[in-house]
């Protein structure tokens, strides 16, 4: 093993230390966390799903379980499985939309596993969707859902591209909430431009822990600031040793 | 229900385990059972994009039956599916047909929706000081501007000198690039933290969770 990997995997071994310990330490306090306003918003627009009898879209975007972007997929069906337990008592149960095969099975899992009464009941036998596999083709798939369903927020979460400004488009005109996070790079910006709640950088991983608020989730992200510190000291020694003329 | 949860979780704790320490630790077991699991997924992929396509019939046989607003639009999308898996399982994928098919219809109708992006994405910049009026709206939508102006030739103007030549590289190479780095290394470090729930088992994308009361 190079040095470079040693490092890697150390910081992998780090990362779990301190997950595992921080989660232990906090199993019986309520963690803290600074103020997201959209997840605030998203917990109104749950609240307003289980009253009116409207219904929730999740998409999860079009990355797959096997490429880079699996993180943001995982992190997109985690948020499925909470709202659709959060939703459990609604007439209608959440509609999730995705771009690869996998992400589907596990999202309509994901559904089914929540208990969602209005799926027991037979209501709708494909709440989980495949709409389309390449990035137009996806979200040409996801705006009859957005347009026709009778929504009352949606919740773009996963690997997105540009195609997503035509997601968040329609979301508004049909003056329905939108809370978006994506991986990518453009599609930060883009959605930081057009939609009403911008996740940016790793606020996507976060809303676990916004939404539930276990001790690993809120240790997840305590790790996630020491390690960013971590990186913040790494890059100044490494500046002032470049200085320095060291490296 | 309970021990199937407990059976799930302890297989992709397993699996994902060997796969995490196979890739930073070169021992051939390790690799070699790595490798084989590689090989597993993407046969499994392949499945899953089978059933996906199932899926995606089904939700439009639905529409079609139930006779819902746009019906149409899902017997035409039924019938390009099997006409295309028919002609692709039938011809093979490198046929001529099948080029033309995808260079005739699906190319032209995706890049139409990319150029609707240039329009939406304008609409998106004027909306964005209704929504946020804030000095962050306004610094995003003057960079935007001086990243086009120093990007796009002006007619009769050609480049705009300053903005082509010292500013726009400035913005693009230093600030943008810095502060997309930054975002990175928070998305890294999500990932990073995410992949250890998964394997710590408190988030799991499959099957129910016995801790949450999932059925």
């Amino acid at each position: 093993m190079n040095w470079v990997g040693l490092a890697g995997f150390g910081l992998v071994i780090l990362s779990a230390i301190l997950m595992a310990g921080l989660a232990f330490l906090r199993r019986k306090s309520t963690p803290a966390f600074r103020e997201i306003p959209a997840f605030a918003r998203l917990r109104k627009a749950i609240g307003q799903a289980v009253e009116e009898g409207s219904r929730l879209h999740i998409s999860l975007g079009r990355g797959g379980l096997t490429t880079p972007q699996s993180a943001a997929e995982l992190a997109g069906l985690e948020m499925l499985r909470r709202l659709s337990e959060l939703t459990a008592a609604s007439d209608r149960p959440p509609v999730a939309t995705s771009g690869d095969g996998a992400v589907t099975i596990l999202s309509q899992d994901a559904l089914l596993a929540s208990g969602q009464a209005a799926l027991s009941t037979g209501y709708n036998a494909t709440p989980a969707r495949l709409t389309g596999l390449t990035p137009f083709s996806y979200a040409a798939g996801v705006l009859p859902v957005m347009q026709d369903e009778n929504l009352s927020a949606n919740v773009l979460m996963g690997n997105f591209g540009v195609e997503v400004a035509l997601l968040t488009d329609t979301a508004e005109r049909g003056n329905t909430s939108t809370l978006a996070g994506s991986d990518n790079l453009t599609a930060q910006a883009i959605l930081y431009a057009s939609a009403q709640d911008p996740l940016i950088g790793e606020e996507l991983y976060a809303a676990g822990a916004y939404l539930k608020a276990r001790p690993f989730h809120s240790a997840s992200l305590t790790v996630q600031d020491i390690l960013r510190w971590l990186i913040v000291i790494g890059i100044l020694v490494g500046a002032l040793l470049k200085l320095a003329g060291v490296l | 229900m309970k021990l199937r949860g407990l059976f799930s979780a302890v297989i992709a704790i397993a699996t994902g385990l060997i796969m995490l320490v196979g890739y930073f630790v070169e021992l051939p077991i390790l690799v070699n059972l790595r490798i084989t699991i590689l090989n597993w997924v993407i046969i499994l992929a392949a499945v899953a994009l089978f059933l996906g396509l199932f899926n995606l019939l089904a939700v439009h046989t639905d529409k079609i039956r139930s006779k819902e607003k746009g019906g149409i639009y899902s017997l035409i999308l039924i019938f390009s599916l099997l006409t295309t898996l028919i002609l692709g399982l039938w011809l093979r994928p490198d046929h001529a047909l099948m080029a033309l098919i995808f260079k005739a219809i699906q190319l032209p109708v995706e890049t139409s929706l990319m150029a609707m992006l240039a329009v939406t994405l304008m609409y998106a910049s004027i909306r964005l000081l209704r929504r946020r009026n804030n000095l962050i709206s306004v610094i995003f939508l003057v960079t935007a501007l001086l990243i086009l102006l120093g990007t796009v030739p002006l007619p009769f103007v050609g480049n705009v000198p300053i903005l082509g030549d010292l500013i726009r590289p400035f913005i693009v190479q230093v600030l943008a690039a810095a502060g997309a780095r930054g975002i990175l290394i928070g998305v890294a470090l999500g990932s990073l933290t995410t992949g250890l729930r998964v394997l710590f088992g408190a988030d799991r994308p499959y099957g129910s969770d016995p801790s949450r009361g999932g059925k």
